[in-house]
């Protein structure tokens, strides 16, 4: 018991928390807004898989490391616009469209990486993000090292969560968003263009969800390797439900869910051996399980998510 | 321009879509192989030599179609009713990890007459057990059950490394995580001397054919394709929808549950994590492909063989990156879709 409090207690925890936090919260928000819009992604996991691969490769032949996460931005927007062709301007099955991106977009990632760097012993690496010190609050104790001590994409993550919270209930263009995602039919009688909003969502989340990728391979670690997303992109689509499609709560899921796989992290070199790995490894899978099981009735589903548009027909 | 839905489908037409859509793909995908600079037509020869190059090379592909026509059984009776199986990789693994176990624990001296089919039995209901949990959880708590199955998989993953660490760990293999090994007994009769070519496939073909059958002269086929086309409309034509999902997804867990269990009775003879490279996503594409119809799935299935073990001889001959295989069969997927749709719909301007 000591033990889970001693963890509890170490700044070391919650500058992790917010580390692992950082790619779930830009997934989440990108598969929100896509959602918001009516339009489901289950491109993430390949997304986030490209924009991983696409932003580490950029630096590694010497972009600097805000132009990697560009590349990686423009390079999910350009996925998304697959998907929109495919899902809004067909109306295809948004479920199969979108697991034929993911296994597009991490395939051709797999692909373009191989051919740009051939096979070696270790992977190569590139100069990670550095951890910025908020001047001033991160001299404060134990708060300072946990929270004010983050690599830049972490606070632009957060500030993220906070502008698109903004964005979709406080501004008209959020409005647009959310009667598309609720009743395209009415929004076209208020004179918004459904498929226009719907390209532009799906577009945006999926830089989001190539950002989130980026993450991994620009801050949290320093290399490429096939099937580092280890399914995060589909826990993102889990904390959407958590969050209700609500931005600041997608922001609190992910924290939330951050926190467990954090100290699950840390109790696992606590216990170490008496417990086999694998248990807490599977740990936010079944979380995220869990979260859905609670929620999905209580969830405010966008009313016309995953209905395809098509004008004149009822 | 706008679509126009077409009054009835020409036959010719829904019989080429498949082929039109693997055209385009390997269209696509010859560009990218162009790109890193090699000629695309020697690439696709090379594949096809690859694949069927050699009495070695062939036996392999047909191997290699065995576990993928069996996911894509599992994945096409489950979207035909619209139940979104997207965890046949889980369901795989569990399959191969209930063998391992059964044989080497618990019937391992049986004769391979009776434990073979005990053991084929016990690897379907592994995956049948691990598709309920998401039909459950989406007929109680109307949970999506695409990111449920999903995320089992991982779980799934996760819990065949701890077993074959840990209590089902063949401590003769010099510390790597293998799973104790079958007995001689629970290895599935080969179908060629000298090939890895097995019972499995024969299986795999014969479970095509019944559930073409089932499909489309059962009451149950039939209520399943309603469950799937409208399932409010089914309920009021007096489809019991709850009892004809759990079916469905026995079926489709089973076959994928089944596909571990031949892999490793008629393959490897153990269950290591790398048992599957990804046959459960795979057995997704070659269903799409198929259109759902079981006996088309028998065909993708090897057509999606062809590219992975052909894709192998190439990349050694011409360094592209064998992963040109996955980014073909993704795309053929994609293609599918777009094809079909075409056979929907018509552009009017």
């Amino acid at each position: 018991m000591s033990a889970v409090l001693d963890i509890i207690a170490s700044a070391g925890l919650w500058a992790a928390v917010l580390r692992i936090a950082t790619p779930l919260i830009l997934g989440t928000l990108g598969a929100l807004l896509s959602e918001r819009s009516g339009v489901l992604n289950l491109g993430i996991e390949g997304i986030m898989t490209f924009g991983a691969m696409i932003g580490w490769l950029s630096v590694y032949h010497g972009a600097d490391l805000w132009t990697g996460f560009l590349v990686a931005a423009l390079a999910g927007a350009l996925f998304g616009l697959l998907h929109a062709v495919l899902t809004v301007t067909l109306g295809l099955s948004q479920h199969v469209s979108g697991l034929g991106v993911t296994l597009f977009a991490s395939s051709f990632s797999y692909y373009v990486f191989r051919l740009a760097v051939p096979v070696a012993g270790t992977p190569p690496t590139i100069k990670p993000f550095q951890p910025i010190a908020i001047p001033g609050l991160s001299d404060l104790p134990f708060v300072g090292p946990a929270f004010f001590a983050q690599t830049p994409p972490t606070y632009v993550a957060i500030l993220l969560a906070l502008v698109l919270a903004y964005l979709v209930f406080r501004t008209p263009l959020g409005l647009a968003i959310r009667m598309t995602g609720e009743n395209p039919h009415a929004a076209e009688a208020q004179g918004i263009n459904p498929m226009v909003v719907r390209y532009g969502a799906v577009m945006a989340g999926s830089a989001l969800m190539a950002m989130a990728g980026a993450f991994l391979t620009l801050s949290a670690f320093n290399s490429f390797f096939p099937t580092m997303v280890q399914g995060r992109g589909w826990i993102c689509i889990a904390l959407v439900v958590f969050a209700s499609w609500r931005p600041e709560r997608a922001l609190l899921g992910a924290l939330l869910f951050a926190f467990f796989d954090g100290f699950q992290l840390r109790l696992q070199t606590v216990l170490g051996g008496a417990v086999p790995y694998q248990l807490f490894l599977m740990i936010p899978y079944i979380l995220s399980i869990a979260a859905l099981a609670v929620m999905a009735r209580r969830a405010r589903v966008p009313q016309a998510l995953m209905q395809p548009y098509r004008r004149g027909e009822r | 321009m706008r679509f126009e839905r077409r009054e009835h489908r020409p036959v010719a037409l829904v019989v080429a879509t498949p082929l039109i859509a693997v055209a385009a793909a390997l269209a696509i995908a010859g560009i990218l192989i162009a790109i890193a600079g090699a000629p695309a037509l020697e690439a696709y020869w090379r594949i096809l030599k690859g694949a069927y190059g050699s009495r070695l090379s062939t036996t392999e592909t047909l191997t290699r179609a065995t576990p993928l026509i069996l996911t894509g059984l599992a994945a096409a009776v489950a979207f035909r009713a619209r139940l979104w199986n997207i965890g046949g990789e889980g369901q795989l693994y569990l399959g191969a990890i209930m063998v391992a176990w059964a044989s080497s624990h618990l019937i391992g001296s049986w004769p391979s007459a009776l434990q073979i089919p005990a053991l084929l039995i016990l690897g379907a209901l592994a995956g049948m057990v691990l598709l309920l949990v998401p039909l459950w959880l989406r007929l109680r708590f109307s949970v999506d059950e695409v990111v449920t199955t999903l995320l089992l998989n991982f779980v799934a993953v996760l819990f065949v490394s701890m077993l074959i660490d840990t209590v089902l760990k063949d401590p003769t293999a010099f510390g790597w995580p293998q799973s104790q090994s079958v007995a001689d007994a629970a290895m599935l009769p080969k179908l060629l001397a000298r090939s890895r070519l097995n019972l499995g496939l024969v299986i795999a073909i014969v479970l095509a054919l019944v559930l073409a059958f089932v499909q489309s002269r059962t009451v149950f086929g039939m209520r399943a394709r309603a469950a799937g086309l409208n399932p409010t409309g089914a309920v009021f034509a007096g489809v019991p929808l709850g009892r004809t999902l759990v079916i469905v997804a026995c079926i489709s867990g089973g076959l994928a549950g089944l596909a571990g269990a031949v892999e490793v009775m008629g393959v490897k003879g153990y269950v290591t994590t790398d048992l599957s490279p990804g046959y459960g996503y795979s057995g997704i594409v070659v269903a799409m492909l198929a259109n759902l119809n079981p006996l088309g799935v028998v065909l993708t299935g090897l057509f999606t063989a062809t590219m992975f073990v052909g894709a192998d001889g190439m990349s050694r001959a011409m360094g592209i990156p064998s992963y040109i295989a996955d980014v073909i069969v993704a795309l053929s997927l994609l293609t599918m879709l777009v094809a079909v749709f075409f056979t929907q719909y018509r552009i009017r301007r």
